[in-house]
């Protein structure tokens, strides 16, 4: 019996272990927010989202793309469609080929995909000074801790320490490995006015910005949640009326 | 001959009559006598059962919207994430239910290891578990490359690169793998065409594994074999009952980590499409495989570290025959007890170890575990069949069953 | 495999006893039964159109180059379309029949919008096996099935032959005088 309770415990532990076993090596330590989507009642915060997208679209679209989103998928953080129609008729959006055989620009519909900044990844290096912006659409999902590495390294552009030589073009973050990234400081105070009139200092943008991004790389994440719980209650009663029904005809056993 | 069979009244009997289907039921699901003594460790097996129909059917509904090209893929995985109705869902259980299946199996093994239950005469029995096992392995291998991310690539460079240490045919070997030369289109397509094919190889395995099974019937935690009428007790409803509330624990872990956290498991950089020319600075495969890529990485020498990888799967077919104590489980065996749970511990070790850099102790930790996972079976379990003295043994099952649950 | 009823004391608990473990299976394999159909839920949907093919369901059509007596064909969730800017001619040809005698009646006024008689437009698979059918083309004037011989008119209505309904007239409307935009 102690083996028995001895081993569960291990396991758990050195299952656990394992499963979070990653090398840090220099261990960086990022900004932590407690985020209103973590944990099994999380949800997205719509105005926030809102906001975040509105940092998207005037500063992050210069650079880069998102190209798993479609202008009809806002409608899942509050814009209504006359607000999405408009979004998208502002750009122009290559289609064809036309009777000629040319492509063709046509103002964006609701159906169109975030446009990209660059038509692929050679161009956006080249324009980049050989380095790519990455697409932002999975970007939570990409970086271990997703939301608070973003988070940090929006505000992480600091003084570099004196002692430091950059390399030709990149800059100092504080929270990037290795310190020295590529993008220049994307975030300052009262960058841009929010439609809503929330003060946009560096770090709500951050804020807004990383909630409107879990949006992006998980956008069915609310349903998801609100199904397991349903899943795991079904379960959890089903399964005392299993072991009810078990020890009830185990009983016969002698 | 058969002799004559007398057809049974109704459509059952009828179809019964000319192919048994329903007294094959019967006598495999119903009747079948059990030992009434069995812990919930001998629930892993129907659960492992489950775990392979929900990924061929989640897998066979994936592949409705997945595109096996190096082009499309990665975006089609996105479009059934992202558009396809619950497509989330298929995705996340398919991908969650590998480890989970890894994770039964697992403690399938260890119970089978720990109760000697790869002793005759169950010697094969056993030995088509590690095929299961081996087919597995390949299957989720070849399964974890097809959404084309970072670790996809990178993984599969890395292990198909191995075989090229085999000396003269290695690099022809590594270029009929790929289909070309490097890790691309060809090596997806085949991934794919394969990965769809060998769960079905699986299930043919695992029905040859319970044909088995039912000859001698289960071990149980005595070890001693079944006596008399006694000590068993019919699969249904006893079995049917444990076995299915073992199914909804199982569930409560398994849709937990679905719904919940169905990316701790996984790696960040598999959603980066896969570059050939960015190598990432870990290159981990899931954590299943860890255990021997912490012995592939420890051994110094490329070909000799390839053939303990394999050689520390392969062991496991020469078990019944160096492990030859005639008392089967380790509760009567008080040295062996104790080496065994180290075992496993070592193999938990060098799990952890294959996670981290191969550098510094790391390196020298996964030797000294390596060392001692082969010297277990090497060394440890042919003495200790020589020379352990067992604790008595009790008489019957049913005799053990009594006296841990006197009334 | 009996109870051991000889241990009980009294056996007049055994049925109750029975009716009580029964009703406990009987629960638990409902909500096990139960929980095996809301499984199949998930599967059986992923197979309905996914959220991007449901976004592009309708098509909008330049009609400013159509000429009268030409038929444009485009393409609507996959399927030929014939957009048609009809003679007075043919509008008179669709309207003056007594469609009692139409294999499938229906008014011609029915299938066009009223203040665009001009313009039919018709889903361009024949109702009998799904062929797509020439036109203009046969003895009245519509549109000719290569497949099995079934004759359209100038509204799209079947003649002859054994398709047995008309040419479908999908949802459309006229979002400009130049600008039809289908489904």
């Amino acid at each position: 019996m102690k083996i028995r309770i001895f081993l569960i415990a291990f396991f758990i532990v050195a299952g656990a272990g394992i499963a979070y076993a990653h090398d840090h090596g220099e261990k960086i330590e990022w900004l932590y927010k407690k985020w209103p989507f973590s944990g099994i009642f999380g949800t997205v915060d719509r105005q926030a989202a809102q906001r975040g997208y509105q940092v998207y679209k005037e500063v992050c679209s210069t650079c880069h793309a998102m190209k798993y989103r479609s202008f009809r998928n806002l409608s899942e953080i509050g814009f209504s469609e006359d607000e999405i129609k408009t979004i998208a008729a502002g750009y122009q959006v290559k289609d064809g080929p036309d009777d000629s055989g040319q492509m063709f620009d046509r103002p964006g519909k609701s159906s169109d995909k975030f446009p990209s900044p660059f038509a692929n990844e050679k161009a956006a290096r080249a324009a980049n000074g050989g380095a790519y912006p990455p697409d932002l659409s999975l970007i939570i999902k990409a970086r271990e801790n997703g939301p608070n590495y973003v988070y940090s390294l929006l505000q992480g552009f600091t003084e570099k320490p004196t002692d430091m030589t950059m390399g030709t073009g990149m800059n100092y973050n504080k929270y990037f490995p290795g310190h020295q990234i590529a993008m220049p400081k994307p975030l300052s105070d009262g960058q841009i006015s929010y439609s809503d009139g929330t003060v946009a200092t560096t770090e709500q943008m951050s804020s807004d910005v990383v909630i409107f991004l879990q949006w992006a790389a998980e956008p069915e994440m609310e349903r998801r949640k609100k199904m397991g719980l349903k899943v795991l209650l079904f379960l959890a009663v089903t399964g005392v009326f299993f072991y009810l029904a078990k020890k009830r005809i185990w009983k016969k056993v002698d | 001959m058969k002799e004559h069979k007398i057809q049974k009244p109704g459509i059952i009997g009828w179809i019964d009559y000319r192919l048994p289907i329903f007294t094959f039921a019967d006598s495999f699901l119903n009747k079948y006598p059990t030992p009434k003594n069995l812990s919930y460790l001998w629930s892993m097996g129907s659960i492992a059962g489950i775990m392979l129909v929900l990924q061929i059917i989640t897998g066979v509904f994936l592949a409705m919207h997945y595109t096996p090209h190096v082009d499309y893929a990665f975006d089609s995985v996105e479009n059934i994430m992202r558009d396809v109705n619950y497509g989330w869902l298929l995705r996340y259980m398919h991908a969650v239910g590998a480890s989970m299946f890894f994770v039964v199996v697992y403690i399938h093994i260890a119970r089978g290891l720990y109760y000697g239950s790869y002793k005759g005469p169950r010697e094969l029995l056993w030995q088509i578990g590690v095929v299961i096992f081996l087919t597995m392995m390949a299957t989720a291998f070849m399964g974890y490359v097809l959404p084309w991310g970072q670790m996809s690539f990178w993984g599969a460079t890395v292990i198909t690169n191995l075989f090229s240490a085999f000396p003269v045919v290695g690099k022809y070997i590594v270029t009929w793998l790929w289909g070309g030369f490097s890790v691309d289109n060809p090596t997806l397509n085949r991934f794919f065409s394969l990965h769809y094919l060998l769960p079905f190889l699986i299930v043919a395995f695992v029905m040859l594994h319970l044909i088995a099974l039912h000859e001698h019937g289960s071990n149980n935690p005595t070890g001693v074999e079944v006596k008399t009428k006694k000590d068993t007790i019919p699969f249904h409803p006893y079995y049917t009952i444990k076995d299915m509330f073992g199914f909804i624990v199982f569930f409560l872990i398994y849709f937990y980590m679905v719904f919940f956290s169905p990316n701790s498991l996984g790696d960040p950089d598999n959603y980066i499409v896969a570059n050939p020319l960015v190598t990432p600075a870990h290159i981990v495969p899931e954590w299943y495989f860890l255990p021997f890529y912490a012995i592939l990485r420890g051994i110094p020498n490329k070909l000799a570290g390839v053939c303990c990888m394999f050689g520390s799967i392969l062991i496991l077919f020469f078990l019944p025959w160096l492990d030859k104590a005639k008392t089967k489980s380790g509760t009567y065996r008080p040295y062996f007890k104790w080496f065994c749970l180290l075992f496993i511990l070592d193999t938990i070790a060098l799990g952890y170890l294959g996670a981290q850099e191969p550098q510094g102790i790391y390196v020298i930790l996964s030797r000294l575990c390596t060392l001692y996972y082969f010297g277990y079976f090497l060394a440890i379990l042919p003495l200790l069949s020589r020379f352990e003295t067992p604790l008595p043994a009790p008489n019957s099952i049913s005799e053990d069953y009594a006296k841990k649950h006197c009334q | 495999m009996d109870t051991s009823c000889e241990t009980e004391n009294n056996s007049c608990s055994l049925p109750e006893g029975e009716t009580r473990r029964d009703f406990i299976v009987l629960t638990a394999s409902a909500m096990g039964a139960l929980g095996c159909a809301c499984a199949a839920v998930p599967f059986i949907s992923s197979m309905n159109p996914s959220s991007d093919v449901l976004a592009i369901s309708s098509t909008e059509v330049d009609i400013s180059n159509i000429q009268p007596g030409q038929i444009l064909t485009v393409m609507w969730q996959g399927k030929p379309v014939f957009v048609r800017r009809r003679t007075p001619e043919e509008i008179k040809a669709a309207e003056d029949i007594d469609i009692k005698t139409l294999p499938d009646p229906q008014k011609d006024g029915d299938r066009v919008k009223k203040d665009h008689r001009e313009w039919l437009v018709v889903v361009g698979i024949c109702t009998h096996l799904g062929c797509v059918p020439i036109g203009p083309k046969g003895e009245f004037g519509g549109w000719l099935c290569p497949c099995h011989g079934s004759q359209y008119d100038t509204s799209g209505r079947v003649r002859v032959g054994p398709a047995p309904l008309n040419l479908a007239v999908p949802k459309y409307e006229f979002i400009s005088e130049t600008k039809i935009r289908i489904g």
